[in-house]
């Protein structure tokens, strides 16, 4: 049986407590993105800010605005942390992986894509043992994705 | 008989299971109630022995079939005191039932500008249908909006209806557990010229409902929240109103005669069943209505007083400023629904945290956005109680959340 600490691990409390890169962007120059969950609700604002263009292109920043649950506020804190400075490219690749940890089948994955290390967001790998979850987790990732779009 | 909260948890099988060796706390009756064993052995006893056709083949099982079908709108009219069962009409969900009320009486009498009234507190299903005709026909959508304990606020209601066409309001909040002045509102209506309109979704499962007393003209409600199965719902109209109004589906049942040119329809009620109807579930809503009214409405509702006084002072007592309970405190004009912000923590995370412990609650708009945002929330975690419902499970629900605060550190 999935234990609570399988969901609630310190790193995920920690970011929930201390969310990191929280605000808003100029838009433009920046990308603006909203992504929400129907289900329950939870919407949030993905402020992206890309330097350069096509893959190589850097994320030069990402900033976050709205409400969610632990999970979605966490999963989106860490992802603005694994992702700016990286390349458009490593972020979307990022994205299949996080996508894939929870267990998404519908991606198209890329060689190399399993090898990429999500560091501290590993930690949401949990979230998989509660399926009705999952949707919080990709929340942020999600609107990065389509922020990346329109990028 | 007096209400004996033991005998009626026996009825519920569902409440003798066990999750990881630990009962199971139902608190989302809001949402949809469990079903006693008399349900599930009606429906068990009809498919296995009754099943057939109703309303078009001769021989004798269907006879059969026919009867049980009509033995329900029979046993809903009673429950509701309606004047005729044929006013009662079956449809697949409380939600079918108001899109029936828009789509039939609504396209047929509204035009641009005319007005409709709702509340604040009204269900996504008592919203979109309107503003599906809004977006179609141009109508006009007032507000009746709420007080600060989550009571309709009246201080204007008059010139809100003024020349309103329709208005549409709910029985009992399931957001918010408020039950409105309903024969109020009703007279209000009818002052106006509007069309009463009645959400008793949650109302009918847990109050005397005499919809002769409320003066109400139409009124839609379900089985799944009143210990009946899923997949049917009811309207319940005045005649003269239903027989003025156009078909909402058209196909079989619903007509008199068809030929190559156009169709004629036939008498209500079945002028608004086209095809085949949840026949099985009939059966299952009428032990559903039997048994509630065996129990008594009277009593249950009382028992539900008494419970909902329960947890307001259990929770406030055990939680202080920790709990923010919305809606009014006063349980004669409250039903058993409790929304609560608790602590900082997210709906989510509360109930994932109650679930740890079988605490079954809802978390997320309940189907009310607009309530959420009157309330400047995303979201509330809902317990909602019903019959099988106890102060143990209040209880339960008041541990579970203490051991949230373990686990966020709060």
């Amino acid at each position: 049986m999935a234990g609570l600490e399988d969901l609630y691990r310190e790193i995920i409390l920690d970011h929930y407590r201390t969310p990191r890169n929280r605000g808003e962007l100029e838009s433009p120059p920046a990308v603006e993105s909203r992504g929400h969950n129907p289900l329950c609700g939870d919407e949030i604002t993905l402020f992206l800010l890309v330097d350069g263009d096509g893959d190589d292109a850097l994320v030069a920043d990402v900033k976050i605005s709205g409400q969610g649950c632990s999970i979605s506020q966490s999963s989106a804190s860490m992802m603005t942390q694994a992702v700016i400075g990286k390349s458009v490219g490593e972020a979307r690749a990022m994205i299949r992986r996080f996508r894939s940890m929870m267990g998404i089948e519908d991606i198209e994955m890329q060689p190399g894509d399993d090898d990429i290390d999500l560091g501290d967001l590993e930690a949401l790998q949990g979230v998989v043992k509660f399926p009705v979850r999952i949707k919080c987790a990709v929340l942020g990732w999600s609107t990065l994705a389509d922020a990346l779009d329109h990028a | 008989m007096a209400f004996d909260l033991d005998m009626v948890r026996k009825e519920f099988p569902i409440l003798a299971r066990e999750i990881d060796g630990k009962p199971i706390v139902y608190l989302d009756s809001g949402n949809t109630s469990q079903k006693p064993h008399r349900v599930i052995d009606a429906m068990t006893d009809f498919l296995e022995n009754s099943y057939a056709p109703i309303n078009r083949s001769s021989y004798r099982l269907a006879g059969e079939a026919t009867e049980a079908y009509e033995g329900a709108r029979c046993a809903v009219a009673r429950l509701i005191n309606a004047p005729s069962p044929d006013e009662v009409i079956f449809t697949k969900n409380a939600t079918e039932s108001t899109n029936l009320i828009a789509r039939s009486w609504g396209v047929t009498n509204l035009r641009e500008g005319d007005v409709v009234v709702l509340t604040h507190m009204e269900h996504h299903a008592n919203i979109v249908p309107w503003q599906m005709l809004r977006n179609e026909l141009g109508i006009e959508i007032r507000w009746v909006p709420l007080t600060a304990d989550g009571q309709l606020d009246l201080t204007n209601l008059d010139q809100l209806l003024d020349g309103a066409k329709v208005f549409s309001f709910t029985a009992m909040s399931n957001v918010l557990g408020t039950l409105p002045p309903v024969a109020t509102l009703c007279t209000a209506a009818h002052d106006a010229g509007a069309l009463a309109v009645v959400d008793a979704c949650q109302f009918v499962p847990h109050n005397a409902t005499d919809v002769q007393a409320w003066g109400a003209d139409l009124v839609a409600f379900s089985s799944h929240k009143m210990c009946g199965p899923s997949g049917i719902g009811m309207l319940w109209g005045r005649m003269e109103l239903l027989d003025a109004m156009p078909p909402f589906l058209g196909g079989g049942n619903m007509i008199d005669t068809v030929t190559l040119d156009g169709y004629t329809t036939a008498p209500v009620p079945a002028k608004f069943e086209a095809g085949t109807p949840p026949i099985a579930e009939a059966v299952g809503l009428r032990a559903a209505v039997e048994f509630l009214e065996d129990l008594g409405m009277d009593d249950i509702r009382q028992h539900e007083i008494n419970l909902t006084r329960y947890a307001l002072d259990t929770l406030n007592d055990r939680f202080g400023d920790d709990i923010t309970i919305y809606g009014p405190d006063d349980t004669a004009v409250r039903g058993g629904v409790l929304s609560f912000a608790f602590r900082d923590l997210h709906p989510h995370d509360v109930s994932q945290i109650l679930d740890e412990r079988n605490v079954c609650v809802r978390a997320g708009h309940h189907c009310a956005k607009p309530l959420m945002q009157v309330l400047g929330v995303q979201s509330t975690t809902r317990a909602s109680f019903y019959l099988y419902n106890g102060t143990d499970d209040v209880d339960a629900l008041a541990d579970a959340l203490d051991s949230a605060t373990d686990i966020f550190g709060l």
